[in-house]
Formats: structure tokens, C-alpha cells, sequence
């Protein structure tokens, strides 16, 4: 108690995000669903061999082709929707928060080290998913990588900013929960998860089309398949991050 | 020199008035007790400290600087234990105080405190695997961790038992003999008795006293009772123009003598003089409660809102 050290200049975020990745591996969420259901999904999905047979209803490509940028949605959203609300609505609860906002460091911090964490956890998914894919399942990497991340990236932000919002409005850990799990399954549907929106009815793939999850799902597809994602699921995407950006900033309480 | 002033507080929230008007100061390097009743208005007056909560009206320094302004340079040099607060379940004890020391500019040895706090064997337990009792030590090991001038305690000890009350007492005194000044919230009179220099009483908002313990126990709290079975019978007067004896009165076999101060030793000399001895001597003194039942009107644990946390 008496030696008197110098603590690092600017190690306190690198130390929040240790501490905040360190956490997410002991109590594994984000990991378990936002990682491996996923990348398990990529697996189970490239060894039925009806997905590895080309589809004219898909322009020639299988039904695994497809399924690759809706997983890659879905791992978005559980992590957005579970990783990032779970524990930041768990610690404004338990007074971690308010504990942190005696201290030089303000608590945004803590909730910027979560989404670093949640963003390594969502790359490690989809490093995992292509090179699985390709290793085993014939998968091809995206025709446009430079389109492919500019989808991805809109779509993370558009999808992790909806999990802040469920941050800011879920009062409990488990009302966060609940609140996550009742946007995920109706936005696993949008995504494609259910069937791809090649196989939905024009009314239906508009809808989906008009949702974060179907807009991320169809510019990371488009990307894959060889052209630039369109307009439309790009600006949708910027629209949607910017609102729920906002929401989230006005309503979030840290107490 | 005044390390705290607090002048005129008050704070609402809605049409709740939290805090109607509080004032003291705090000397450096004292134990200064802030005490009262749950809901008197205690904790929102020692938030008001560190800047946590913004005053309505009235004056707060703390170490010459106004929490409104100086609220960044306040948090390097002010530790504080919150009421209630926790951390991640699956903390470790040595990850969190890692974690809090990156957080000032200064911070304190851990290995060194985790062995004045008796953590050093709990320093890779998890949070969630704590006593009472230690989530409470390593909450004052966060408080230290960033060489603070000044550390705030809210409610230390509320729900410990009475072991683990008194290991975190001694803790609270080696805080203060590294010459840190500390603010105590408590209802637990005892507690102040025990730990604190100086005290100021708070009721439904207000002060009702500022002093030392005993100072104020001896002045409203009805002073000293000693009882005693002399061996013969005496002359009243014999006692009743001691100073500080204030009245005898007769029970039984025994004498009762009320006064202020410390009288017992010249009640037993004054009646060995005489030739009469006492035998069964019993002193009482009044406590803080006394005083603070004396002064507020109602003791503390009775308050209206607050329920007893005991």
C-alpha cells in the first residue's frame, strides 16, 4: 500500500479490454451462440449434400453458398443481441457502472471495450466460417472483397447499435436477455434463416429486404456472388445505424 | 485545516426534499462519522462529495475544489466505497485491483494492499466466490488502489457480523494512520463510537448535531450513572456537592448517582474518605444513541421511511 508506481499512460482501455475479454470467455454467451452455433451451422449445413447441389433458383449457386452470408448475419446478431446487452445491462444492475463513474475513468469506456470485444468475436466467426467453408465445403471467397467490407461493417454497426439500444431500455441482465431474444428470432427469419430470401415470395423478400438483418443478409450476398452490393441495402444500413445510434445514446443510463 | 466544507446543502428529487440543509467540515486526517437514520439524506449528502450528485443549492469543497468544476482532478484524489455496488461475477480479486490501478494517474502497490487487507491468499478468487466480509475489504482496496487523499465509506459494514464488522474497523483505523482522511456513513452508533473523531448527527435532511462522540453523548445523551451498594449509610450531601454530580437517588441496597463527565472516580473517593465503601460499582454512560434519542426525538432505527437495515 505504501510503494508509490506509476500507472501506464492510456493502459486503462487496453486494460478494459482485457478484463471485458477475459469476462466474456468465463461467463461464454457471445462465444457459444455469436461464435460456434454459427460455425457449427456452417458445418452441419456444408455436409448434407442436397445444399452442395447447384440451384437454378439461385442463379446456379447451392443452397451452402447461400447459406454463408445469412450465418454470417446471425453471428452478428447474437452477439449484438446477446453479448453486448447482457453484459452491460447486468453491470448497470449490479452498480458496476456507477462504480466506475467514481473512478477517473468513465464508465463509456467499459461500454467501448465491449464492443471491441464483441467486434473480435464477430471477426474470429467470420474468419472461422470462410476458411471452414473453404477448406471443406468448396466455398469461394467473396468476388468483391472490397464491397463485401463495406457490407460487413455497415452491417455490425447497424446490428450492434440495435444491441445498445436493448443496453439502454432492459433494466435487468434478464430483461436483456428476454428483450434479445425477442428481437433475434423474427430478425433470423428476415436474415434468411428459415429460407433464403431467394426462395421468399416477392412480397415477403421485401419486407425482409427492408429490415437490418435482410439488408445486411442481401449486401453480404450480393458481394459474394460478384457484384458491388446495390444502393439500396447500403443506405438502408446507414439509416438504420444512425437511428439506433441515437436511440441508444439518448435513453442509455449508466444507473 | 479543513480538508471537506460543506455549506447549506440541499438536494430534491421531484418533491422529495433528499437533503434540506446540511453543513460541516472535515478536518485532515480525521475519521469524520456522517450519521443518521436510513433516509436522513446521508449518502446524498456524501455523493455530493466527489460530484456524483449535483446540489441544488448551498457549497461544496472538497481538498479547495468545487465537485461541479473540478470533477476529473476530484476523482484522481477522492476514493470512494459505494453503497451498493458490485463488480462481474467472474472477477478475479487480482484482475479487478490490476484493472482499477490503471484508472489514476498514481496508484498504490497490490500486492501490499491486498496483504494489509488479509486478500493476498483471495487475490485469483472470483467475485462471486467472496464473504461478505472480504467484497467489502476489496471494496476498500478500490477506494485505495489510486493513492486518494480523501476516501468516502458509505454503509462499510451494513450486513456483515459482528467479526467481520470489527476486522474491517481496524482496517478503516490503518487507512487513517496513513494519514487519509475518511467519511463514514453509518447508522450503526456503535460503529461511530468506535472509529470516528468527529461526527455529524443528520434527521430527515438536517443537522441535528456536529461533535465528538462522547462530547456529544455527555452533553445531551443525560450523562453518567454510576451505581453503587455502599457499605454503611451517608450523608447525600457527601456526593451532591461533587462537581458534575447532578442528582442521588435510592434503590434498595444501592445508590444511584447521575451526573456528567467522569465522576465515578471522585463518587468512590469522596465516600472512602468518609469511611464508607463501595462495593458492586456499575457505571453507564450514556451513548451516542442516547444522545441522538435525545436530540432527534425518536431513535434511530425508527425513523419514518427507514427501515432498519439490521
Amino acid at each position: 500500500m505504501t510503494a508509490r508506481t506509476k500507472a501506464a499512460a492510456g493502459g486503462a482501455f487496453r486494460r478494459l479490454v482485457i478484463t471485458e475479454a477475459r469476462l466474456a470467455w468465463r461467463e461464454p454467451i457471445g462465444l457459444v451462440w455469436g461464435v460456434g452455433m454459427p460455425v457449427l451451422l456452417v458445418i452441419i449445413f456444408g455436409s448434407i449434400p442436397a445444399f452442395q447441389e447447384p440451384l437454378p433458383g439461385l442463379g446456379g449457386g447451392t443452397l451452402f453458398d447461400a447459406y454463408v452470408p445469412i450465418l454470417m448475419v446471425i453471428a452478428l446478431s447474437m452477439l449484438a443481441f446477446m453479448g453486448i446487452p447482457y453484459p452491460l445491462a447486468n453491470y448497470r444492475e449490479l452498480g458496476v457502472l456507477r462504480r466506475m463513474s467514481t473512478t477517473p475513468v468513465p464508465p463509456s469506456r467499459l461500454l467501448a471495450a465491449q464492443l471491441v470485444v464483441n467486434l473480435v468475436m464477430a471477426a474470429v466467426a467470420f474468419v472461422l466460417i470462410v476458411v471452414i467453408g473453404m477448406a471443406a465445403f468448396g466455398l469461394k471467397l467473396p468476388a468483391q472483397p472490397l464491397g463485401f467490407l463495406l457490407a460487413i461493417t455497415l452491417g455490425a454497426g447497424c446490428l450492434f447499435s440495435l444491441g445498445l439500444c436493448v443496453a439502454a431500455f432492459a433494466r435487468t441482465g434478464r430483461a436483456a436477455v428476454a428483450m434479445g431474444q425477442g428481437l433475434f428470432f423474427p430478425l433470423a427469419f428476415f436474415a434468411g434463416l428459415w429460407f433464403p430470401q431467394a426462395q421468399m415470395p416477392d412480397l415477403l423478400r421485401g419486407i425482409s429486404q427492408a429490415t437490418p438483418t435482410g439488408a445486411a443478409a442481401q449486401a453480404l450476398t450480393e458481394s459474394f456472388a460478384g457484384q458491388f452490393p446495390s444502393a439500396a441495402p447500403l443506405l438502408l444500413l446507414t439509416a438504420y445505424s444512425v437511428a439506433f445510434a441515437a436511440v441508444a445514446i439518448h435513453w442509455f443510463r449508466w444507473e | 485545516m479543513a480538508v471537506i466544507e460543506v455549506e447549506h446543502l440541499r438536494k430534491i428529487y421531484g418533491s422529495v426534499v433528499a437533503v434540506d440543509d446540511v453543513s460541516f467540515s472535515v478536518e485532515a486526517g480525521e475519521i469524520f462519522g456522517v450519521l443518521g437514520p436510513n433516509g436522513a439524506g446521508k449518502t446524498t449528502a456524501v455523493e455530493a462529495l466527489p460530484g456524483l450528485r449535483e446540489p441544488d443549492s448551498g457549497r461544496v469543497r472538497v481538498l479547495g475544489l468545487d465537485p461541479r468544476v473540478d470533477r476529473q482532478e476530484l476523482r484522481q484524489r477522492v476514493g470512494v466505497q459505494l453503497q451498493e455496488s458490485a463488480l462481474p461475477a467472474k472477477l478475479r480479486v487480482g484482475e479487478a485491483l490490476e484493472l482499477y490501478r490503471s484508472f489514476y494517474r498514481e496508484s498504490a502497490d497490490v500486492a501490499g494492499l491486498v496483504d494489509t487487507l488479509g486478500l493476498a491468499d483471495k487475490r485469483d478468487a472470483y467475485f462471486q466466490n467472496l464473504s461478505g466480509g472480504q467484497k467489502q475489504r476489496l471494496f476498500i482496496a478500490l477506494a485505495m488502489i489510486g493513492r486518494p487523499e480523501v476516501v468516502v465509506l458509505d454503509e462499510l459494514t451494513t450486513g456483515l457480523d459482528p467479526q467481520a464488522r470489527r476486522d474491517t474497523w481496524a482496517f478503516v483505523e490503518a487507512i487513517r494512520a496513513r494519514g487519509v482522511t475518511v467519511v463514514l456513513v453509518t447508522h450503526y452508533m456503535e460503529e461511530a463510537e468506535r472509529l470516528c473523531d468527529r461526527v455529524v448527527l443528520i434527521d430527515r435532511g438536517t443537522v441535528v448535531a456536529t461533535g465528538t462522540p462522547s462530547g456529544l453523548a455527555a452533553l445531551h445523551g443525560g450523562g453518567t450513572r454510576v451505581r453503587l451498594r455502599p457499605s454503611r449509610a451517608f450523608d447525600e450531601t457527601l456526593l451532591t456537592r461533587l462537581p458534575g454530580v447532578s442528582s442521588i437517588e435510592r434503590q434498595g441496597e444501592h445508590v444511584v448517582v447521575s451526573g456528567s463527565g467522569d465522576i465515578v472516580a471522585d463518587v468512590v473517593q469522596a465516600l472512602a474518605a468518609a469511611g464508607v465503601r463501595a462495593g458492586d460499582v456499575r457505571t453507564e454512560s450514556a451513548s451516542l444513541e442516547d444522545a441522538f434519542i435525545a436530540l432527534a426525538g425518536h431513535p434511530i432505527d425508527d425513523a419514518d421511511g427507514g427501515d432498519a437495515k439490521r
